[in-house]
C-alpha cells in the first residue's frame, strides 16, 4: 500500500477539503497521513521521511500558496527524499490570475502536478494513480 | 500487611522510609551517604541504624522494597529517524521510564557514535525510527552497525513493525542482547509509551541492578523494582488522579531539584482549550524532563553557562555575589552543604534559577497566528496554565528558608505570553522526602501511598 502524506501549508485553518481529500484517498486503498492545518514544510518532509511515502499533496486555500512553497524540493533533496511527488492545489495563488501561468511557476519550483482553483479530488485521483503506478 | 521499608538508593544519599500498614503512617525516616563505590550495604546499614534510633528500636519488617538512581542512575541512548519525530519520541520514552538520555542519535548512525554509546558507558540503547509500514532501511542500517560493532549493551528495538524480523535477524547474527517491543511512534505524531517501558523496568531490574552493584544487597531486602524517577512519577500520578474512593488533587507539577539534576513532572492532559490548534509530536499525560546542566552541585554550572557575560555582571552587582567563583565551589566540592547565611542566600538562588529554567523547557508554547479567518491560537507543548499545585522535593527545597520562592519559579513571572507556565497554582513541599518511597508503596498498596501522600505533602505556611 502506496503513503501519501497530505496537510494544509502556512497559517491557514481550512479544515474542511482536508478531511474530504483524506476520505476520498482511505477508500481509494492508500494509506494516508493527515497531519492537518497550519503545516510547515517540514512537518510534510519528516511525516514524509518516517513514513516512507511517495506523495506529498499540499493544500492551500488562502492565496498564499506561493510563498509558503517556495523551497520545498529543495529541501526534500537535502532530507534525502529528492524523489518524492510533489502535488500542490486549492486557491494556491491570490485572485483570478490566469492558470497556465500559475502552474508554470510552482512547476519551476519543483511540484510535479498543480492543480486549479475548484477541481475536485476524485478528478486527481486519476493522476495520483497513473503516477503511483496502480 | 504489617512493616513496610522503602528504600531510595541515591546518587548522593540512601534514604530510608519505614511505613506501618496498620496505622496507616510513617514511623520514620533516615538518611546517609550512598556507598555504591566500595560496598553499598555500608551506607544502607548506618541509615537503618539512624532510622532505628529515630524510632527507639529495632523493628522487623515484613518487606523491603527499594529504588535506586546510585552509580550514575539508568543511562540510556535514544536513537530515531527524523528529530522532531522518533527521535523525541524516542526520548520521551526513556525519560518516561526514569532513565536520563545521555546520547540522542538520529538518521544512519556512525561507527564513532557507536563508539561513544560505548564510551559513555551507556546501560540500555533503545533504537526507533520509521512509523509502521514507514521507513524500515535506516533503522535496520542502524541496527546493524550496532550489530557490527559488537554492542554488548542491551538494545530495545522500538520502531517500524515491518522493520522488526530484520532486526531479529540482526540481533541473531551478532548474538546481541536484543529485544523486539512496540514502536514508540506507530503513526505520525501518536506516542505509545508503554511497551517500551515494561521492558525497560524488566531489563533495569535483570541486568543494570547487577552491574551497578546493588544487586550484592538483595539478600536483605527483597527487591529493587524501580529506578528512582519511575518512583516519583508513579507517586505523582497517584497523587494526582486518586485510588478508589481516595480523591486525587487533580492536575499537578512535581518539581524535584538535585544535585546533578533538575527533574520536572507533569500530571495533566495536553491542553482543556477548545479554542487551539495543538502542533507537533502528541505529549504523555505523565510527563518527565530531566535538565541534566541545572542542579546545585555536579551541574552547577550549567546553570550560569547560558549567561552572556553582562547578565552575570547584573547579577554579581544586584546580589552582591561572585556567582561564577560559588558555582566553581560547588561543583569541585559536591557533598558539601550550606555551612552560613552566605552559602544559603547563594544555593537559594542557583535552586530559584533551576526551577525557572527547566519550567522554560518543560512547558508548552502558544502563538496567535494571524490568519485570514482571524486569529488562530497555535500551541506545541503542555499547556500548564490551569494546574491546581506544584509540589517541590529534593534537598535544596525542602531546607529552603523560602520554598515558595523557589517554587514560584516555575510560575510566569517574567510575564512571558507565549509559555504555558502554571500561572496560579497553591504550593506544596514534599517536607519528609517521600515521594519515590511512595511511588515504590504504590506498586503494592496504591491506597495507603495515597494516604500518606496526602497527609505529608503539606501546603506551604
Amino acid at each position: 500500500m502506496k503513503t501519501i502524506v497530505i496537510g494544509v501549508i502556512g497559517a491557514d485553518v481550512h479544515a474542511v477539503g482536508n478531511k474530504i481529500i483524506e476520505y476520498t484517498l482511505n477508500n481509494a486503498g492508500y494509506n494516508v497521513v493527515n497531519i492537518g492545518v497550519l503545516s510547515s514544510q517540514e512537518d510534510f518532509i519528516n511525516a514524509a521521511i518516517e513514513t516512507n511515502a511517495s506523495l506529498i499533496l499540499v493544500s492551500s486555500l488562502y492565496g498564499h500558496g506561493e510563498i509558503d512553497c517556495r523551497g520545498m524540493r529543495e529541501k526534500c533533496v537535502e532530507s534525502g527524499i529528492a524523489d518524492i511527488l510533489l502535488y500542490v492545489g486549492g486557491n494556491i495563488v491570490v485572485g483570478k490570475q490566469d492558470f497556465g501561468h500559475v502552474e508554470e511557476i510552482f512547476r519551476e519550483m519543483g511540484f510535479n502536478r498543480v492543480f486549479a482553483p475548484g477541481t475536485p479530488i476524485d478528478n486527481a485521483l486519476g493522476n495520483i494513480q497513473q503516477d503511483l503506478g496502480e | 500487611m504489617g512493616n513496610y521499608l522503602l528504600i531510595d538508593f541515591g546518587s548522593t544519599f540512601t534514604k530510608l522510609c519505614a511505613i506501618n500498614s496498620e496505622a496507616e503512617d510513617l514511623l520514620g525516616t533516615a538518611s546517609d551517604f550512598t556507598t555504591v563505590e566500595s560496598d553499598i550495604s555500608i551506607g544502607y546499614h548506618k541509615a537503618l541504624n539512624k532510622l532505628y534510633e529515630k524510632i527507639g528500636k529495632t523493628i522487623k519488617f515484613d518487606q523491603v522494597i527499594a529504588c535506586s538512581s546510585a552509580a550514575g542512575g539508568l543511562k540510556m541512548a535514544a536513537i530515531g529517524l527524523v528529530e522532531e519525530l522518533t527521535v523525541e519520541a524516542a526520548k520521551r520514552v526513556c525519560l518516561g521510564a526514569g532513565a536520563k538520555v545521555d546520547l540522542i542519535l538520529s538518521h544512519h548512525i556512525t561507527k564513532a557514535e557507536v563508539r561513544k554509546i560505548m564510551e559513555e558507558k551507556i546501560d540500555i540503547v533503545l533504537l526507533a525510527g520509521g512509523s509502521d509500514g514507514g521507513n524500515a532501511e535506516c533503522v535496520i542500517f542502524n541496527a546493524d552497525v550496532l550489530g557490527k560493532m559488537g554492542i554488548k549493551v542491551p538494545v530495545i528495538f522500538a520502531g517500524n513493525k515491518s522493520a522488526q524480523d530484520d532486526v531479529q535477524d540482526i540481533f541473531d547474527k551478532y548474538e546481541m542482547d536484543g529485544y523486539i517491543c512496540e514502536n514508540v511512534m506507530p503513526k505520525i505524531n501518536i506516542l505509545n509509551i508503554d511497551s517500551v517501558r515494561d521492558k525497560i523496568r524488566e531489563i533495569f531490574l535483570k541486568k543494570i541492578i547487577e552491574a551497578k552493584g546493588i544487586k550484592r544487597i538483595e539478600s536483605e531486602i527483597d527487591q529493587v523494582i524501580l529506578p528512582t524517577p519511575n518512583a516519583v512519577l508513579e507517586a505523582a500520578i497517584l497523587l494526582s488522579k486518586g485510588y478508589l474512593n481516595e480523591s486525587g488533587y487533580g492536575d499537578l507539577v512535581v518539581l524535584d531539584i538535585g544535585g546533578a539534576t533538575t527533574d520536572m513532572y507533569s500530571i495533566c492532559n495536553t491542553t482543556r482549550r477548545s479554542d487551539v490548534l495543538i502542533n507537533g509530536l502528541e505529549e504523555p499525560f505523565a510527563k518527565r524532563t530531566v535538565e541534566g546542566d541545572l542542579g546545585m552541585r555536579y551541574s552547577a554550572p550549567g546553570i550560569i553557562k547560558s549567561l552572556t557575560k553582562q547578565e552575570i555582571e547584573y547579577i554579581n552587582m544586584e546580589k552582591n555575589v561572585e556567582i561564577e567563583k560559588e558555582v566553581c565551589k560547588r561543583f569541585n566540592d559536591v557533598q558539601s552543604l550550606p555551612q552560613n547565611v552566605h552559602d544559603e542566600f547563594i544555593d537559594q538562588f542557583l535552586a530559584e534559577m533551576c526551577a525557572y529554567r527547566a519550567m522554560h523547557r518543560h512547558c508548552g508554547r502558544i502563538e496567535e497566528v494571524f490568519t485570514p479567518m482571524g486569529v488562530v491560537y497555535n500551541q506545541t507543548g503542555k499547556d500548564l496554565t490551569e494546574i491546581k499545585y506544584v509540589i517541590g522535593t529534593g534537598g535544596v527545597v525542602i531546607n529552603s528558608k523560602d520554598q515558595e520562592k523557589i517554587l514560584a519559579g516555575t510560575t510566569n513571572i517574567l510575564h512571558n505570553k507565549t509559555e504555558l507556565r502554571p500561572s496560579h497554582p497553591h504550593f506544596m513541599i514534599d517536607q519528609s522526602y517521600i515521594m519515590a518511597s511512595m511511588g515504590l508503596l504504590s506498586q503494592m498498596e496504591p491506597l495507603l501511598a495515597l494516604k500518606i501522600l496526602k497527609k505529608y505533602i503539606k501546603q506551604i505556611r
